[in-house]
Parts: C-alpha cells; sequence; structure tokens
C-alpha cells in the first residue's frame, strides 16, 4: 500500500470517527452555552443508536431508524431538563443515573433480543469525489453525514445570531440578569437540553445506522466523553469544538490503523489524548474567563 | 459594600442555623420514595416480561446468589467493603460541597500505587500487606488532589476534572501492567503482551477474618465499617467536621468564620480519594480474585460507590446498609447472569434504585415551592466552594 493509499485510508477512518462527534458536539456545545454541563451526552448518544437500530430493524428502514435514534436524544434531553432544570436535581448526578441506566438497559435489550443489520445508503458528490488524497474521505459519505453542512451553519446561526441564542448565552454568563430582564433561565436551559438531545441523538444514531449498520453493548464507549472534552478543548467556541472533534477523531483513526501499517506509537496515549488536551485545555483556559460564567451551576432565583 | 457583608451577624448565623435543621417534611419524603421505589421494581418486572423473562424466578436467582446461604453472604460482605468506603469517601466531600465524580479512576490508581508497592518493595510478613493499603490509599488521594490543585490554582470545576481523569487513569494503568514496572516479561508498551501485572506475593494478601459460624468476613469489611462509623463520628461530633460541614452548607458564612475553606475543600478532595484509592487496594489484595492488577479491576466499584453514597443522600452511617444492599445486587447479578437473565438487569435496578431516593427531597421541596411556600431543605452548595470567597450574596 502506498503512503498515499494509507495516509487516504486514515483520513477516510477519522472523517467516519469525526461525523458522529460533530454532530453530538454541535449540541453539547449549545447546551454548555446556556450553563448546563451535561454528562448525559454519553446516554443520548448510546440511546439513539440503540433505538436508531430497533426501529431500522422493525421497520426495514434505516431512515426511519435515524428518526427514533433522534426521538430517543429528545427524549432524554427532556428527561434531564425537567429532572436538573425543573426540579434541581444536580445535573452530574441526573447525568450519572442516566448514562448507567442507559448503558444497563441497552446492554441488557441487546442481549435479550436480535435485530437485523441496518445501514443509510452512500452519498458521493460527483467529480468532487475524486480528488487524490481528501477526495474520498470528504465527499464519499453516508448520507446523513452531510447534514453537518446544515446542521453547523444552524447551530451557530441560532446561538450567535438569533435572539434565542443571545437569551442562551446570558442565561449561561449571567442567569441572576437575564432573570431580571424577563428571560426563563430553566426555560431557556431545558430548550437548549432538547436541542443538545436531537442532535447527541441523531449523532449516536449516524454510528449505529450510518457507519456500522448494527449495535453492540456499549457502542458508544464513552464517545460522550469525548464530545465534552471537545467542547471544553474547543474553549466553548463553535469552529474550535469542531476541530476538538476533527482532532480527536483522527487520533482514533491513528490508533485503529497504525498497528496495520507496521508503527509503534502507544496506543494508551492516544486513547487518552482527548481528555488529556481537554484537562490542559481547562488549565489554561479558565483564568482567561472563555468558560460560559454560570457553567454547572443550578440558577435559584435570590441566590448570586 | 456588599449585602451580605452588610448582614447583622445574628441574621447571618439564624439563616445557618435555619439551614442545618433538617428538612421538616420527612413523611412526604419517605412516602414519596416508597411509591417511587415501587414504580421502580415493577419498571424492572416489566422489562423481564417484556423480554420473556420471569421476574419471579429472577428475583429468587438475586436472593439466593446474595443472602440465602453463607456462600451468597460471603460474597455479599467481600462486594460490600470496597463500595462502603468508596461511598463514605465520597460523604467526606459532599459535606464540604465539592462533588468528586472521578471515584472508578482512583479506585485504579490505589490499584496500581498497591500492585507496585507489593511487586516492588520486599517487606516481611504482614508488613507488606499493610504497606500496599497505605500505598493504595495514597495513590488514590494523590490523583484526586490533582484535580483540587487544579480547582484551586486555576479554577478547574472539580466534577468535571475529576471525570476526564478518570478516563485517563484507565488508560495509564492499561499501560502500566503491560511495562516492566509491573511485570516480569513486559514486550514493551505496543507489543502483544498479557494485560495484567505479576500476582502480588503471598504476604500482600489480605485474609478472611474468620468465619462466623461460615460466613466467611473479610478484614477490608472491617476496616470500610470502621471508616464509616469513623467518619460518621468526626463529620458530626467534631470540631473539624463542624468546620467541613459549613463549608458544604454556606462557604460564605464559613469564610466568615474564619475557616480556610478552599483548603479545607481540597482536602476532603484529596481525602475521598485515598478511600476510594484504599478499596482499589481491596479488590487487588482481596481473598478472592487474582491479585493481579488489570485495567477491569475497579469493576466499577467506583462509580457504583458513588450511586451508594447519593442513595445514602450523603450521610456516611445510611451509606452501611446501603452499601450492603448495592453489594447484594453484585452478587446477585453474578449468580443471575448463571441463570440466562443477563447481569446487565442489575444494572438499570441500580440506577432505578438511585431516582427513586434522590427525586424525592427534591421533588417535595418542587411542591412546596409551587404551594408558594419556602424550602424546607436547601440544596447542598456543590461547586461553589470559592478558591476567593466574594461577598457578593
Amino acid at each position: 500500500m502506498s503512503a498515499l493509499d494509507s495516509t487516504t485510508t486514515i483520513l477516510a477512518s477519522g472523517a467516519r470517527l469525526t461525523v458522529p462527534l460533530a454532530f453530538a458536539a454541535c449540541g453539547e456545545y449549545v447546551a454548555e452555552r446556556a450553563g448546563t454541563m451535561n454528562i448525559s451526552v454519553e446516554a443520548m448518544m448510546l440511546g439513539a443508536a440503540f433505538t436508531s437500530i430497533a426501529t431500522a430493524s422493525a421497520t426495514g428502514s434505516a431512515t426511519v431508524g435515524l428518526a427514533a435514534g433522534v426521538l430517543t436524544g429528545l427524549v432524554l434531553g427532556f428527561v434531564h431538563g425537567n429532572l436538573s432544570h425543573r426540579a434541581r436535581i444536580n445535573a452530574f448526578v441526573v447525568g450519572l443515573v442516566l448514562n448507567a441506566l442507559v448503558l444497563g438497559l441497552t446492554s441488557f435489550l441487546i442481549t435479550t433480543n436480535q435485530f437485523d443489520p441496518h445501514q443509510v445508503g452512500v452519498m458521493s458528490i460527483p467529480l468532487l469525489q475524486d480528488i487524490p488524497l481528501i477526495g474520498k474521505p470528504l465527499f464519499s459519505e453516508r448520507w446523513p453525514a452531510f447534514l453537518l453542512l446544515l446542521l453547523v451553519p444552524l447551530t451557530w446561526w441560532l446561538v450567535e445570531r438569533s435572539r434565542w441564542g443571545l437569551e442562551l448565552r446570558a442565561v449561561g454568563e449571567n442567569p441572576q440578569a437575564a432573570d431580571v430582564t424577563g428571560i426563563k433561565v430553566d426555560v431557556r436551559r431545558r430548550q437548549a437540553l432538547l436541542w443538545c438531545g436531537a442532535l447527541a441523538g441523531l449523532g449516536g444514531a449516524y454510528l449505529a445506522v450510518g457507519e456500522v449498520g448494527s449495535f453492540n453493548q456499549n457502542m458508544t464507549a464513552g464517545r460522550g466523553y469525548i464530545v465534552i472534552a471537545a467542547v471544553i478543548f474547543g474553549a466553548w467556541r463553535l469552529g474550535r469544538t469542531l476541530l476538538g472533534c476533527l482532532v480527536f477523531g483522527l487520533s482514533d483513526a491513528m490508533r485503529l490503523a497504525l498497528p496495520a501499517l507496521g508503527v509503534t506509537l502507544n496506543a494508551q496515549l492516544l486513547v487518552a489524548a482527548p481528555y488529556l488536551l481537554a484537562l490542559l485545555a481547562m488549565l489554561l483556559f479558565t483564568t482567561q474567563h472563555r468558560e460560559p460564567a454560570a457553567l454547572g451551576r443550578p440558577f435559584e432565583r435570590g441566590s448570586a | 459594600m456588599s449585602a451580605a457583608a452588610r448582614m447583622n451577624p445574628d441574621d447571618l448565623a439564624r439563616r445557618f442555623l435555619v439551614r442545618l435543621r433538617p428538612g421538616r417534611n420527612g413523611w412526604t419524603t419517605a412516602g414519596l420514595t416508597v411509591v417511587l421505589l415501587a414504580v421502580a421494581m415493577s419498571a424492572c418486572a416489566l422489562l423481564l416480561v417484556l423480554t420473556g423473562g420471569s421476574p419471579s424466578a429472577s428475583a429468587d436467582a438475586l436472593w439466593t446468589g446474595s443472602l440465602a446461604d453463607a456462600t451468597g453472604w460471603t460474597t455479599t460482605l467481600l462486594n460490600a467493603a470496597p463500595l462502603l468506603l468508596v461511598a463514605v469517601g465520597a460523604c467526606v466531600c459532599a459535606s464540604a460541597g465539592t462533588f468528586n465524580i472521578g471515584q472508578e479512576g482512583q479506585v485504579l490508581i490505589g490499584g496500581l500505587a498497591g500492585a507496585w508497592v507489593g511487586l516492588r518493595l520486599a517487606l516481611p510478613g504482614p508488613m507488606l500487606v499493610v504497606a500496599v493499603m497505605i500505598a493504595a490509599a495514597i495513590g488514590g488521594g494523590v490523583w484526586a488532589s490533582l484535580s483540587a490543585l487544579m480547582f484551586r490554582f486555576r479554577g478547574v470545576n472539580v466534577a468535571v476534572s475529576t471525570l476526564l481523569m478518570t478516563f485517563l487513569a484507565i488508560q495509564l494503568v492499561t499501560f502500566a501492567v503491560s511495562t516492566s514496572w509491573l511485570q516480569e516479561d513486559a514486550q514493551g508498551s505496543s507489543g502483544i503482551a498479557d494485560a495484567v501485572s505479576n500476582p502480588l506475593p503471598a504476604n500482600a494478601r489480605l485474609t478472611g477474618f474468620g468465619q462466623y459460624p461460615s460466613v466467611q468476613v473479610n478484614i477490608g469489611l472491617i476496616i470500610a465499617l470502621v471508616a464509616a462509623v469513623g467518619v460518621a463520628l468526626v463529620l458530626s461530633r467534631s470540631r473539624w467536621g463542624f468546620r467541613v460541614r459549613m463549608v458544604g452548607l454556606n462557604p460564605l458564612a464559613a469564610k466568615h468564620t474564619g475557616v480556610r475553606v478552599a483548603a479545607l475543600g481540597g482536602f476532603t478532595l484529596a481525602l475521598s480519594g485515598a478511600f476510594a484509592g484504599l478499596a482499589g487496594g481491596l479488590l487487588l489484595a482481596g481473598p478472592v480474585g487474582t491479585n493481579q492488577l488489570q485495567a477491569g479491576l475497579s469493576h466499577n466499584v467506583g462509580w457504583d460507590g458513588l450511586l451508594v453514597a447519593l442513595v445514602a443522600r450523603n450521610r456516611p452511617l445510611a451509606t452501611i446498609p446501603v452499601a450492603f444492599a448495592f453489594g447484594a445486587l453484585r452478587a446477585g447479578g453474578d449468580f443471575l447472569s448463571a441463570t440466562g437473565v443477563p447481569y446487565y438487569l442489575v444494572d438499570v435496578v441500580k440506577a432505578l434504585l438511585v431516582l427513586a431516593f434522590v427525586a424525592p427531597p427534591v421533588l417535595v421541596d418542587l411542591f412546596r415551592k409551587r404551594r408558594g411556600g419556602r424550602p424546607a431543605t436547601t440544596p447542598p452548595a456543590v461547586f461553589v466552594v470559592p478558591t476567593q470567597v466574594k461577598a457578593t450574596a
């Protein structure tokens, strides 16, 4: 295999591993800008991956499965939002419990049920896919991957340009001030979690009915946490967050590909890279006030 | 001058005392907990029926594996000990308002430190097992205090950093067991080496504590029980414990009374890591198992221990029965999987249990607020232990 071919292989595999991360990161980015740190993004991805395969198997359509995945993410976002931003249970506690619940439930159901494999079709852009080196990785993908071209600008516009996004950011930076101006803090946060749920669900469903075509136990294997790491690594900016997803996706691809190419590299270091980079990023960013000021703090009217 | 600083000291003290008083609607909370428990158990039964299983047979298997005979009791107690230690640690730092969710990693690092000492240090007789335990506690404590330092000097959110450190710990242990640090015939980091360390020497292992009459009690359980009672006493009776609770309930008031808020918060975090590390030492040197370090050593003990603390609502004495129940669930789950029902059912049960215990106090508060009353209990001030307390209230 020539060096060019193997580079293309790694890039293609990296692109495939990046897409689910990028979907979920768009969602988690919105949630964190609203000041809610939801680690249940892992549960959203895993639950969606499972229901997408289960629904695809029941209906025979991978596209319906994809929609079911989005719906699962929405439901989990709704549950998380109501538990942590209506009943005000600590968001980390809710996240931990949801992650444990979804992991247990999907693992139980996958061992007691059989599902047929289903996969959505590949869409290739003519001409562009013939570009050497980057043609295949970028322009020949399972079709939902191209939804990113729509959803990333939409997420950016929602957060940075719409009135809703302005209120959302206000809620993330200073909920007390936002509350005084009449913005419903918990409502905005729940809405952000719904957006997060839908996109994380899409990411998880893409993983199952898009890339792999089936579901296996603990399929996401901590990708939700990598998404959180990516948002931190991206200093709560959308562009850098997506760059983080790309870096983490490529490092995952390298981990898978390098042994086959005969290159010895420390596999554990590559697996640990996202977390290590996120921790370093946090060490650097927190003093620069890059993170939403109210991130991870529950809102209570009348308290500072 | 800010409002809090202007406030009459008596008012401040009164507000603080109100916060210390326990909830006034204990019965509503208890009733709601029972209802939610019933709902949770029905949901599990429904899940079993829908997947073609039998709820009664599964419940029977859970019982047989955990509490029906001496073997079951032995396994349950063996499972309960590390859970109890992790949960007690979680209670300590939750009392100070710091939320540590990285116990899984701290357990593993405790195991790593214990294994390193056990394999490298040639101490005579039972001194080695003591050294292993101390090293494990120090290992977990150091790992957690890294998060404390990150918070102290850079303001990094403790929950997030402890969570991320967990995944680092898993990779660190995976790496360490394949190197010559812990393995004699290591193949280098990328070669095909066994993913387990060498077994600990015989004098680095914990023995049983005796048979009563046929239930084997392990030393780990004794350590964990002593830790739970000790922590409960220290937190509720000592001056230090009072300071810890004060920091958790109202860091601003604590600061004004002269408590070194940041140092105390960081120390409780390290302490909770040390308890988790000690649990890792127990798992490593326990009387069953291979006494080898591997990435699967913790086997979710860190996560489950955290759930135990949540169910016990962060009260150290309450963790004893809860850890016992979770230990029974783990033991029963192993037996259950032998009867053809996947072990994962137990994971579902555990998650629902936690929801059933965590939700009621918060829900009762919510209803109370809806009716226009004042909340009886204030949620613990998690994450608000500030590096520098600013009087902005």
